[in-house]
């Protein structure tokens, strides 16, 4: 089919692209406009490693068409990540090892994002809970969770407070 | 993965939407997507065109009044997770919705993709049948009105024309203190349930149970409603004995659709044990 | 020979945050699917819908001709389709014998399909779409044959899988310690049990993938994608195209998970780069989700006959195994491993001197197999361990008495193992304290309290629990390299073999490095991922890289010192004897001092190699409790335990990381992950809604503990290869609590997974036996 123009901000960028109508918004993301941080992890919307932030919320970039974000905000991880170093969400991660390989990461790190900033006193159940659709096959969740629980005090929740045994070494 | 070739259209009317089904006998409908874009990234599927229900107006709304509440078909998950008053407006629902898949998809899934989609394990088609939901519908002579009893056919299948848009649901209002029960059992949190059993019913001033209702997912090739269930409680005073004998009945009501004659039969006990914990949670007796 | 000392300087041992976090974390990591060439072309596979067929007929006419697509090759388009030899087979990189070479699987398929997702045929076009496209426009025709899907009993009663050979049973292994017969023969007491472990794997967050490009001037070909054993898989590539192997150059990226699966050597990676050389255009192929799920290597699927000897007071006399593992369709790169490692790890840390083993590798229409985490040594605790709770039961022993009972005292080590025909490798359990171990776990866990729950019925829920004791082998030799060069900054940059696949070797090899050479880590730089930066390396397996690399780490270091005084000694004309190296600086006895920058051009550069034959045996204990719905047969870990002792901590933080997660996957293995097949060879577990994987709602109450009690007594650097080790003991551990929670019903598991259905049905038969002891 013919290619369409879409037009969307992308990561407070007006962006303007043309695909295939059957382009995947992940792929769009990706191979056309360049920011590969946004990784595909299963491609039928199971594994959360496409999840991006569309006007304010989680979504999985592999479950929608690049056509559909017509006039829309979309965040990847990029867009989240401060001009040098890291935001206190992704310093958590590092502090907590809540990262082995770093392919479902970028995923982690809009998940929690869009977590936080609409529950910032999410309690661990909650961020389970929350974080159920991104499979992680590395860690084992444990570190996830810990530096999600920490980096609530950047979203003005709750201060961290140590559940149960902290990375006992 | 990658999907078929196709078109895509988003029209901004119910008369362009049905007007490009018409015009494209292989045309598929897209909603929140959840459930259709798996099947494309198969290629169990290859519309010619997707029509978006996105730009019309209107269909995201929730209307709560007195006799029903409303959901239209692009009400998400989401939606009916924050609502304030929908929690108390209609508690099962809000109770069974909290068990559909994970925050992304919750965050796109739609109550009228879910209906249209009709996968027997969904919590969404098991409510409309447990509180016979009226289901709305715009197609090519305009505007009708489906009953849950008669909308589901089979796995993915329902009586929808190709040129019909499924518009929204009407739920008759729940009246007040009304004893519900729901759980189901799934392999991880958000999968699709390898059994649900839900149950409501009103308390009569004789301490029985009246307008018993009860309904069982992922075991059969749509929601079952588990007459015998119904029938046997009627206008009897609700007891642990008699919740464990109703479970019994409802074991006869499911023909789960699993080829592993073993598999069909743990589902078959879980509707059993499902039907049996419900009812002792509707009705606040203690689980042994 | 370089005299090496241990280090012990200010990082190592410490938690320190990673190095490799910075990019990750903020999307800059670099995957495969991440690079973009200029001209890139993309590849799709079509592969097998049928387990066992004949290939009649391969027709691409239709998807040649469709616009986009440059090229569709089948068999008959490879070198060698029309030679007796046939077309290329992907090599065996572990344990090869000239017996196995009808058993390797041919890049694309010839003649027959043996399992569902064998690639017949691979398109490169425009897009990935395109690709696809063509993909649905080859004909196919394929005559049906019998499927072979069980190995049990030795595969008979299959249809066979190769024309001209006697069975499908075509490989298989032997292990003997002392004189197992003379063991049974008038035994007290003896049992023999069947157990089974079916087939899951490794399922990498990241799919595989392959980016070639040839250089048609130099003649040199590049792929990037490569994981885990880049220059073998080097070597294999560089064979199968006719190159020479200064001709091929392997990259590798970021790599999204291992364990064990990915980067070995597969189909596509012989595709893509033969259809880059042949368009002379970059090829890329991004294996997608669907195919992973059938084109990874399988893993577990392991019937076994377990017998035992013990005296009436639980001392074994011996063990006999006879085992049989579905390998899959063909003997693959590392398909050896799980059949070697069931001959030799049964007895695990026990005292067992009787020991007789007999392995079968036997092929079927399902996916080929090859190493996962704990590959061979997660079946066999569960045989052990399973046995190890039946046996204690039997005798009215304490099941953890009979352990400590059985465990191999310090004194006792080192203690060898039983050796393996053909290809014996000697090799013997090196250090430790395993009773103790036993002891730190079982206090963690608070097993005096926990006992009471046994067998208890508390809220309508079952609780059981259980333990037991585990050996992780690790630092698999020949040797690792390890090259480092003083820069003219006076930065030290160390190149090195190993690969990272996720396991944090970068920041590990850069704190062994950093306190070998006293400096902080910030004038460290490491460079892995290339097959141009040491002459030879041995990637990442077996739970090597930090005993491997790291001691290369300490060689090179020592020699860069000594390189480092010679230097000096000549700008500050002063004898050798009289410096020394004090944390990047050279002292004189007269009071001198020089920066390394003052060495700059010198061209002071080392590359080490550091060879072992001797493996290391982190070891410890598993404790776990749970609590089990019996009429939805749904399973809770209430509580996990994992202690082990590692000989000595690299970064307490990787190491708790790589404990637990390895605890997961081995609870994903036990509990959820499956790979089903049904009577033709059909896998129903093809996509991530039906393979399921643990998801973070799963199991929360993980807990896990390292300590360094026992360092290796073979290397320098005393670390123990770990990572493994929690994935090891758990489908043991899971057996042995269901059993002691489902005590009232009888209920003894055999096989897993322990599935809500298979754990709702054992209780069913429970409870029908109970009702029929009853009515007599």
């Amino acid at each position: 089919m013919g290619n369409r123009t879409v037009e969307f901000e992308l990561n407070g960028e007006a962006v303007r692209v043309e695909v295939e109508p059957r382009t995947k918004l992940v792929d769009c993301i990706r191979h056309r406009l360049m920011r590969t941080g946004t990784h595909v992890g299963c491609e039928h919307g199971v594994c959360g490693a496409c999840t991006v932030i569309l006007d304010g919320e989680s979504v999985l970039s592999c479950l929608m068409l690049a056509v559909q974000v017509e006039g829309r905000s979309v965040t990847t991880v990029e867009g989240l990540s401060p001009a040098e170093g890291l935001s206190p969400l992704q310093a958590s991660f590092r502090k907590h090892h809540g990262l082995q390989c770093g392919f479902c990461t970028p995923g982690m790190i809009t998940a929690a994002h869009a977590l936080l900033t609409r529950e910032p006193d999410a309690d661990d159940d909650r961020i389970r809970e929350a974080m159920s659709g991104n499979i992680c096959r590395c860690t084992g969740y444990l570190s996830i969770v810990e530096a999600i629980r920490e980096a609530r005090a950047a979203y003005g929740g709750a201060s961290s407070m140590p559940a149960g045994e902290v990375a006992a070494q | 993965m990658k999907l078929p070739d196709l078109d895509y259209c988003a029209p901004a009317s119910l008369e362009e939407v049905v007007a490009l089904l018409s015009a494209n006998a292989d045309a598929k409908i897209i909603s929140g997507g959840q459930s259709l874009m798996p099947v494309l990234a198969f290629r169990l599927n290859a519309p010619s065109v997707l029509v978006d229900l996105g730009r019309l107006q209107g269909l995201d709304r929730i209307e709560i009044g007195a006799d029903h509440v409303r959901l239209g078909a692009r009400v998400r998950w989401i939606d009916i997770e924050r609502h304030p008053a929908l929690r108390t407006a209609q508690p099962l629902l809000v109770a069974m919705i909290d068990h559909v898949a994970h925050t992304q998809v919750r965050n796109r899934g739609t109550v009228g993709g879910s209906l249209a989609h009709a996968d027997p394990a969904s919590e969404m088609p098991g409510f409309a049948r447990l509180v016979d939901a009226v289901i709305e519908v715009f197609g090519e002579s305009g505007p009708r009105e489906l009953s849950a009893e008669d909308f589901f056919l089979g796995p993915l299948e329902t009586v929808l024309e190709p040129t019909d848009v499924l518009t929204g649901v009407r739920l008759p209002a729940w009246p007040a203190g009304r004893r519900w029960g729901f759980q189901e059992v799934a392999r991880r949190r958000g999968d699709f349930a390898m059994a649900g059993v839900a149950v409501c019913f009103d308390d009569g001033t004789d301490g029985a149970v009246h307008d018993m209702r009860a309904v069982a997912i992922g075991a059969g090739s749509t929601p079952v409603r588990l007459s015998g269930v119904e029938a046997f409680l009627e206008g009897r005073v609700l007891t642990a004995e008699l919740a464990e004998a109703a479970g019994a009945t409802a074991g006869q009501e499911v023909s789960p659709m699993v080829e592993d004659a073993g598999e069909a039969d743990y589902r078959r006990a879980l509707v059993m044990t499902l039907t049996a914990r419900t009812l002792k949670q509707a009705a606040g007796l203690e689980q042994e | 020979m370089t005299i090496v000392k241990p280090v012990s300087g200010p990082v190592v041992g410490q938690p320190i945050e990673r190095l490799e976090d910075l990019r990750l974390l903020r999307g800059e990591g670099r995957y495969v699917d991440d690079i973009h060439l200029e001209g890139m072309l993309h590849g799709a596979v079509l592969r097998s819908p049928m387990a066992h067929g004949r290939i009649l007929s391969v027709d691409a006419t239709e998807a040649r001709a469709m616009p986009g697509v440059h090229a569709v090759i089948t068999a008959a388009d490879l070198p060698g389709h029309d030679h007796p030899d046939g077309v290329p087979t992907i090599p065996i990189r572990l344990f090869p014998n000239p017996g196995m070479d009808p058993f390797r699987q041919p890049v694309l398929a010839a003649e027959r399909v043996r399992y569902v997702g064998e690639p017949v045929a691979f398109v490169v076009a425009d897009s990935p779409e395109l690709a696809e496209d063509a993909l649905d426009l080859i004909a196919l025709d394929i005559e049906p044959l019998p499927a072979a899907v069980t190995s049990e009993n030795r595969g008979e009663g299959q249809p066979a899988l190769y024309e001209g050979q006697p069975s499908n049973r075509v490989w298989g292994y032997n292990a003997k310690l002392g004189d197992v017969e003379a063991a049974f023969n008038g035994a007290p007491y003896t049992r023999r049990e069947r157990f089974y472990v079916h087939r899951h794997t490794g399922i990498t967050m990241e799919t595989r993938g392959v980016l070639s490009q040839w250089d048609p001037v130099a003649g040199t070909m590049t792929s990037w994608g490569a994981a885990k054993v880049p220059f073998q898989n080097r070597k294999m590539l560089a064979q199968l195209l006719g190159l020479d192997l200064e001709k091929v150059q392997m990259i590798e990226g970021d790599a999204g998970g291992s364990f064990g699966v990915r980067g070995e050597f597969f189909p596509e990676d012989f595709l893509v780069p033969f259809c880059a050389r042949m368009l002379n255009r970059p090829v890329k192929w991004i294996e997608d989700r669907r195919e992973h799920l059938l084109a990874i290597s399988h893993a577990r699927d392991v019937h076994c006959d377990i017998e035992i000897a013990c005296e009436r007071d639980g001392t074994i006399r011996g063990m006999r195994v006879r085992a049989d593992v579905n390998i899959g369709a063909y003997i693959r790169t590392s398909t050896t491993i799980t059949p070697r490692n069931v001959s030799m790890f049964v007895p695990g840390p026990y005292r067992i001197p009787n020991f007789a083993s007999d392995v079968a590798m036997v092929v079927s229409n399902k996916s080929p197999t090859g190493t996962y985490r704990g590959p061979g040594r997660f079946e066999s605790d569960f045989f052990r361990e399973r046995l190890f709770d039946l046996v204690a039961g039997d005798l009215g022993i304490d099941r953890v008495e009979f352990r400590r009972h059985n465990l191999l005292r310090s004194d006792e080590l080192p203690h060898p193992l039983p050796s393996t025909a053909p290809d014996p490798h000697d090799s013997e359990l090196d250090s430790g304290d395993y009773g103790h171990m036993l002891d730190l776990c079982l206090a963690k866990f608070g097993w005096d309290e926990k006992k009471r729950l046994s067998g208890k019925r508390i809220d309508g829920r079952y609780h059981g629990i259980a333990v037991g004791c585990f050996i992780e082998g690790g630092a698999a030799g020949p040797a690792e390299n390890v090259r480092m060069v003083l820069e003219d900054d006076g930065k030290v940059s160390v190149y090195t073999g190993s690969s990272a696949v996720g396991q944090g070797v970068k920041t590990i090899l850069t704190q062994i490095a950093a306190d070998a050479m006293e400096l902080p880590m910030e004038r460290l730089q490491l460079f892995h991922g290339s097959t141009t930066y040491v002459k030879e390396g041995f990637g990442s397996f077996h739970s090597r890289s930090t005993v491997m690399a790291g001691n290369a780490a300490l060689i090179a270091a020592s020699e860069l010192r000594s390189q480092i005084l010679a230097a000096a000694s000549e700008l500050m004309q002063a004898p050798v004897e009289q410096l020394r190296y004090e944390a990047g600086t050279v002292c004189s006895e007269a009071g001198a001092t020089m920066e390394l920058t003052a060495l700059a051009g010198r061209g002071i550069a080392y590359e080490a190699t550091f060879r072992n034959s001797k493996h290391t045996y982190t070891n410890g204990a598993h404790a776990v409790h749970i609590a089990v719905d019996a009429e939805t047969g749904k399973i809770e870990i209430v509580d996990y335990v994992g202690i082990e002792d590692v000989g000595r901590k690299i970064n307490p933080l990787t190491l708790h990381g790589q404990a637990v997660g390895s605890i997961v996957q081995g609870l994903g293995g036990a509990l959820l992950e499956h790979f089903v097949y049904d009577g033709e060879g059909q896998m129903l577990s093809g996509t991530l809604a039906d393979y399921l994987v643990p998801l973070a709602t799963d199991f929360p109450n993980i807990r896990s503990q390292a300590v360094e009690l026992h360092p290796s007594p073979f290397h320098p650097l005393g670390a123990k290869g770990a990572g493994e080790g929690g994935t090891i003991p758990v489908g043991g551990m899971l057996g042995n609590a269901l059993a002691d929670a489902l005590a009232d019903f009888g209920v003894q598991p055999r096989d897993l997974p322990l599935s809500p259905a298979r754990v709702w049905h054992m209780v069913q038969q429970g409870r029908a036996s109970a009702g029929r002891a009853g009515e007599g």
